[in-house]
């Protein structure tokens, strides 16, 4: 992988340099502050691999705005995908783990880019494997359309309107090893 | 990790790559948190039917993968050899056809025949697990034995482990002896020389018939199961000589590191391959290597029935 902020690949458009993400985070976790007046009753599920990172961003940035520590934890959506069996080769499964119980909870799923919105839809079954938290919310760092699930964002970085064949590349600090970064790239 | 699991088939660990056994055991750490749920059900093989084809008997084994199956929401067929039109002469190749025939996408076969899971796999659609075949391999066996390890020691790379028994007629030993070389470890087999004879060393083992003086450098003893339907007089002198010799009595576990792990694959013949109490001691993860094949095989499952079919 290049070690260099720049894709290899032209018609690359950068989305979001390390600052204008930063700032990003921080508005969600402002907005994320305004929708739960309760802060104790927190919790943010990263889903892997990036959303893991973002989610322990957002709660360091809800530390700094509200002084409490809101636990974080990991949701695999692995083993709740609807197209196992339809691909050549298995995302890598990584172990859940959320603060329990989630009885009376709020979660936060936090999930880098929000696209047919499948990945969310295995989420909200894999938390339910855990326990019946009073709310879910979903926090997301782009969202770039193309739904083919009745599912929302409550909390948005950057709307991103984007053709079906782009992708959509995110680069973080610590799960990366390289400066953030977000690019659209053309086909 | 970049390994792309592509397999549809687990035949052996000898074909394996250290990365793609690395994968397994990886994958098994989530599915073993699975286990820690309220819920203890994935939907991951939703729809699909698996098939356990036993034709030598088995409980362990066969309900190990029969609850990983479920636990992965597949739909379950158990087939024991007395049950089966084999008895009635029909041979294994059709038998597994039929199965196919009736949409199975996943087989687990347990055969006495080495080499009974290659001539499958290549002839059928479906994805072929080993459950043990013969003398030959037991690749899941193998896993969770190196998963038990890797668990409890942190890594397998530079560890020294000695596997005690009847090795010859063992195909847990082969397939613990290439997981164990691949992920870094030493292995020292020890026996009565009719059971463990040298030609093992090609394999890039150390062998002894000493078991006292392995003991003490070893960081974990896998006492293997004397395996009295498979033994003939000419290989095993009698059990009172095998327990003088080579059974892990109270007396030698002395000799142990503190920290040594005792495993044993099941089922124990208390009193020879292992002294009772030693098998129920602080230092035995013998019931843990129970539970820990259950997240192993849920992994196997899970990368060999999940990739799609061609």
């Amino acid at each position: 992988m290049s070690k260099t902020n720049s894709p290899e690949e032209k018609n690359a458009t950068r989305v979001f340099d390390a600052e204008t993400l930063r700032r990003a985070l921080r508005r969600m976790a402002h907005e994320i502050v305004e929708r739960n007046r309760d802060l104790s009753v927190l919790v943010l599920a990263g889903v892997p691999n990036r959303g893991v990172e973002l989610s322990e961003r957002i709660a360091a940035e809800l530390e700094a705005i509200g002084k409490v520590r809101v636990p974080t934890g990991v949701i695999d959506v692995s083993m709740h995908r609807d197209d196992v069996g339809q691909r050549a080769s298995l995302p890598v499964v990584r172990a859940s783990k959320l603060p329990l119980p989630l009885e009376g909870k709020t979660i936060v799923v936090v999930d880098d880019v929000l696209f047919t919105g499948r990945t969310c839809r295995a989420a909200l079954d894999a938390i339910r494997d855990f326990g019946r938290p009073a709310c879910i919310q979903l926090a997301v760092l782009i969202d770039r359309g193309h739904r083919e699930l009745p599912i929302r964002p409550d909390f948005v970085g950057k709307n991103l309107p984007t053709a079906q064949g782009e992708r959509v590349r995110v680069r973080l600090e610590k799960t990366d090893n390289q400066e953030d970064a977000v690019w659209l790239m053309k086909g | 990790m970049s390994t792309r699991w592509e397999r549809k088939d687990l035949l052996g660990l000898r074909e394996l790559s250290p990365e793609e056994i690395m994968l397994v055991l990886e994958t098994a750490d989530a599915f073993k948190e699975v286990g820690t749920r309220e819920v203890k059900k994935v939907p991951a093989l939703q729809g699909k039917t698996l098939v356990n084809l036993f034709i030598e008997p088995s409980t362990r084994t066969r309900t190990s993968f029969e609850l990983a199956a479920k636990r992965l929401s597949a739909d379950i067929v158990n087939i024991t050899a007395s049950a089966s039109s084999l008895t009635k002469g029909e041979t294994l190749k059709d038998t597994a056809r039929v199965l196919e025939a009736n949409h199975a996408d996943i087989i687990v076969l347990r055969h006495s025949s080495p080499g009974a899971p290659q001539f499958l796999a290549g002839r059928v659609g479906a994805s072929v697990i080993n459950a043990g075949d013969g003398a030959h391999e037991h690749p899941t066996q193998g896993l969770l034995d190196s998963y038990t390890i890797r668990q409890k020691k942190g890594s397998v790379a530079g560890l020294h482990v000695a596997i005690i028994g009847d090795i010859l007629f063992s195909r847990v030993a082969r397939s613990n002896i290439f997981a164990l070389l691949k992920l870094g470890a030493q292995v020292t087999l020890v026996g009565p020389s009719t059971l463990v004879p040298r030609v093992f060393e090609e394999l890039g083992v150390a062998v002894s018939h000493d078991l006292e003086s392995v003991l003490p450098t070893a960081d974990v003893v896998n006492l293997l199961r004397i395996q009295h339907e498979r033994q003939r007089k000419e290989y095993f002198p009698g059990l009172g000589e095998y327990i003088r010799l080579f059974g892990l009595t109270k007396e030698r576990a002395r000799f142990l590191k503190p920290d040594c792990l005792i495993m044993h694959p099941g089922p124990i013949n208390r009193g020879v391959e292992i002294d009772s109490d030693l098998a129920d001691g602080a230092q035995s993860v013998i019931l843990e290597q129970v539970t820990n094949g259950l997240a192993v095989r849920m992994a196997v499952l899970y990368l060999c029935g999940g990739i799609a079919n061609r």
